[in-house]
């Protein structure tokens, strides 16, 4: 496979791990005190358990997994408002596989299809459109989740309904950002983070400029990066490299994929559909100031909140996380996934309590399907 | 040709004639079971021998779409039982099979269905003995299922299973993993995937025989259906209360199934095979498996691909392409294409 | 998040749409190309392109992709000359 077999080279991850190695030693990381650095993406944490990473590379090197996750931060009370939706006579809901087993205080969109709803999933937001073409007679909401990587697919999608005059065409808009919760975790008092990798993905929309301030404003290094393993090692490395030369500054691994000003016709379409919603509530981290877009006014009749009332359109209630859930403290890297008390016991990938254990890019659930734990113990 | 339907309706299952020339021209034309009893009534000569064993087992096939690039539903339902049989060392004799059939289900494809049937039972030397039909209402069922049982003698002496694992086992495979997975799920359409892949599946008799053969002291065998490679391993390795080790870098895998899983999220480890099995021989008799298999159509493409271990019981672990490890679970649902 | 895959665009099947045909180790699946129809559609055939949700994200940088790897193997280099020397200073070290 061009552009991911040589970026898997065994030959080439040596090198970057001796690299990472002599860096380490010389700004003193230990396991006892270990430099510790926060992956932002949870495409990265899957990446780093998948290839085992986080054992190859020097004890001192201690990789804090971030809220990238767009699943595992989706607060209960949105699954509610999807099941709401589906619930609705004549609707299709169309989503991505991974929210299927999201759980809301209601259970999750594969219990709402055992129950009756129709609800069906889509590998992009373009075969929603196309189930909406074919289907005049229903309504078709589509389950607009994920990032900036994600957000241009929608937008393109809302913009194509528009032009088609697709009427029955819906999108249910969760789209987050990221730089909103990192300055959160950044401002707070109980974060102890060294750098960060940047997500690659995101980036190639966004460019690399929005997180000028992670460097100017808090003193930390950044390096993003993209999703093979010689990607990740290498964005290590420049962060080590940074913190052993006193730098903090921007820095693009992934120059192959992400410009520097990021994707202009996707920014368009980003910025023609969506607007900033005033907060948005993040599982485990609560509400977080402009972090979410809405659908804009011009765009409402293909706003399924609007549509169908629910949601920030109405009265929300607001759900508490569940009691014993540590997944703040994780998240911003107070405690490991293993030391929350309720890891393995009251929440597990079957039966997840917390926002982290419910997909697979959650850190929890990564550290238990790769058997992170399992494997320390031993 | 009393039948001059093209779509099964209700009055196919409800008794009277149309239900017989329907079983009559699709079915016991086809297959000519032996006798015309409601039971077969078989001769057991393998039986005689003095430690004889008779394996019995069932299975129940559902698939969208019920054709495919490979194969369909009704090769499917052959080959999984006469590979349930097989992989426990017997040789597959007799199957029963039983379809429940969709009000509005064409009957030109059941045609095509039992064919293939006949086709691949006559190739695995089993006779299809007896079975049944049943029609329900449109909506309550997809197409066709199809449940086959199978009987199949296992000769004295032949005792195969995980109870028999020791540590340094290596660990065979006959062929690329997860190709019936991709394939079904490119095959479906809900994706709008396109892909020359096609379903592995096929009768494992043959591949067995070979490494019995060849092997004299084979452990056990697995077929790796539903849930994968993975998920095979990880029963075996509860069972025998042994950990098991693979090695990424070997792993039999097209690339085109490496393809459709960096899209859909997937691990090749989990997807489905047809026509795969693993094996477990003593490290020094693994070679000769390895060569007599790769002889075979079914086993051109076999490999070791890692071993038996005492070191972490109940576990199988992965060492990654750069030397890592990690654990390879069982499932937990279904595995669900992401997007992040 | 955000799972992509470098596919190569073989083919345009709807200029009005901005659609075309992606390749991904022979998988192939129709991707919307408006985040990169910045310039005539038929320049795109045969380029790569990182593939996301069914649109093609970003035009791989070749020259990009080929200099980080070059980056990669001079630290294999920098690296056996560190190694070499640190054998050396041992020498060194051993024969006083």
């Amino acid at each position: 496979m061009k552009h991911v077999t040589e970026f898997r080279d065994p030959a080439l991850a040596r090198n970057l791990l001796g690299e990472i190695a002599r860096l380490a030693d010389q700004i003193g990381a230990t396991r006892d005190k270990p430099t510790r650095i926060m992956e932002i993406c949870g495409g990265h944490t899957h990446a780093i358990f998948r290839f085992g990473l986080d054992k190859l590379v020097h004890e001192g090197i201690e990789f804090i997994h971030g809220p990238g996750c767009p699943v595992c931060v989706l607060p209960m009370a949105r699954v509610d408002e999807c099941i709401e939706i589906a619930e609705r006579p004549g609707v299709i809901f169309t989503t991505f596989g991974d929210a299927m087993r999201v759980p809301g205080t209601r259970g999750s969109l594969i219990q709402a299809k055992a129950r009756g709803c129709d609800i069906r999933m889509v590998y992009s937001p373009l075969d929603a459109l196309e189930i909406a073409r074919r289907n005049p007679d229903r309504e078709v909401v589509f389950f607009g989740l994920g990032f900036e990587t994600t957000t241009p697919s929608t937008a393109f999608a809302i913009q194509a309904a528009a032009r088609e005059g697709l009427g029955n065409f819906s999108v249910f808009c969760n789209h987050i950002t990221v730089p909103e919760p990192l300055r959160a975790l950044l401002n707070d008092p109980h974060m102890q983070l060294d750098g960060f990798v940047g997500p690659g993905h995101v980036s190639m929309v966004i460019g690399t400029h929005p997180y000028d301030f992670i460097a100017e404003e808090f003193g930390k290094p950044i390096a993003v990066a993209g999703f093979e393993p010689l990607d990740l090692l290498h964005s290590v490395a420049m962060v080590l490299r940074q913190i052993a030369e006193g730098r903090a500054e921007v820095e693009n691994q992934y120059a192959r994929v992400v410009p520097e000003h990021g994707n202009p016709a996707s920014l368009a379409a980003i910025a023609d559909v969506y607007e900033r919603r005033p907060s948005f509530e993040w599982r485990g981290l609560g509400e977080i100031d402009a972090s979410g877009l809405r659908i804009r006014p011009a765009y409402a009749a293909f706003d399924a909140e609007e549509k169908f009332g629910v949601g920030y359109a109405t009265e929300r209630r607001h759900v508490p996380e569940p009691e014993g859930c540590a997944c703040g403290a994780v998240m911003t890297g107070r405690i490991k996934p293993t030391a929350c008390p309720q890891y393995g016991l009251g929440c597990t990938p079957e039966t997840p309590l917390g926002a982290l254990m419910v997909s697979s890019e959650g850190a929890c659930a990564a550290y238990w399907q790769y058997g992170g734990a399992r494997l320390a113990a031993q | 040709m009393a039948l001059r339907d093209t779509h099964v309706t209700m009055a196919h299952g409800g008794g009277g004639r149309a239900m017989r020339d329907l079983i009559a021209e699709v079915f016991t034309d086809v297959f000519q079971p032996p006798g015309h009893e409601d039971q077969a009534r078989l001769m057991v000569d393998a039986l005689q021998k003095p430690g004889a064993r008779l394996a019995f087992t069932t299975d129940s096939f559902v698939v969208s779409p019920l054709e495919f690039r490979g194969g369909d539903i009704g090769k499917l339902a052959v080959c999984g039982t006469v590979n349930d049989l097989a992989v426990g060392g017997a040789r597959p004799l007799w199957l029963s099979a039983a379809f429940i059939i969709e009000e509005g289900c064409e009957i030109a494809m059941l045609r095509r269905i039992v064919a293939t049937m006949d086709a691949e039972a006559r190739a695995a030397g089993v006779t299809i003995v007896t079975g049944d039909t049943k029609v329900v209402e449109r909506g309550a069922a997809d197409g066709v299922f199809i449940t086959t049982s199978g009987v199949g003698v296992i000769a004295p002496g032949v005792d195969l299973g995980a109870a028999h694992l020791r540590a340094g086992d290596a660990i065979i495979v006959n062929g690329p993993l997860g190709d019936h997975g991709a394939t079904i799920m490119a095959a479906r359409g809900d994706f709008a995937l396109q892909s020359t892949l096609a379903s592995d599946c096929a009768a494992l008799h043959g591949v067995m025989s070979a490494a019995m053969q060849a092997a004299p002291d084979i452990r056990a065998a697995r077929d790796c259906t539903r849930g994968g490679l993975a998920s095979a391993l990880n029963e075996l390795a509860s069972d025998a209360k042994l950990g098991m080790v693979l090695d990424e870098a070997v792993l039999p895998l097209r690339d085109e199934v490496r393809g459709l899983c960096e899209i859909l999220g997937l691990d090749p480890l989990y997807l489905a095979n047809e026509g795969r099995l693993v094996c477990f021989t003593p490290p020094e008799q693994a070679e000769a498996v390895v060569t007599a298999l790769q002889t075979l159509p079914e086993g051109q493409g076999a490999c070791v691909i890692g071993h038996v271990t005492d070191a972490h019981p109940g576990q199988v672990r992965m060492q990654t392409l750069f030397g890592g490890a990690r654990i390879v679970d069982m499932l937990i649902g279904d595995q669900l294409p992401r997007i992040c | 998040m955000c799972l992509g895959i470098p596919g190569q665009i073989t083919a345009i099947t709807d200029a009005d749409r901005l659609t075309g045909m992606a390749d991904v180790s022979g998988v192939r699946r129709e991707v919307s190309l408006a985040p990169v129809a910045d310039g005539p559609l038929d320049d795109l055939i045969g380029q790569w392109a990182l593939i996301h949700v069914g649109f093609a994200m970003a035009i791989i940088d070749e020259k990009e992709a080929a200099r980080t790897l070059d980056a990669l193997r001079d630290l294999g280099e920098a690296q056996e000359a560190l190694d070499a020397m640190a054998e050396g200073q041992k020498a060194l070290e051993g024969s006083q």
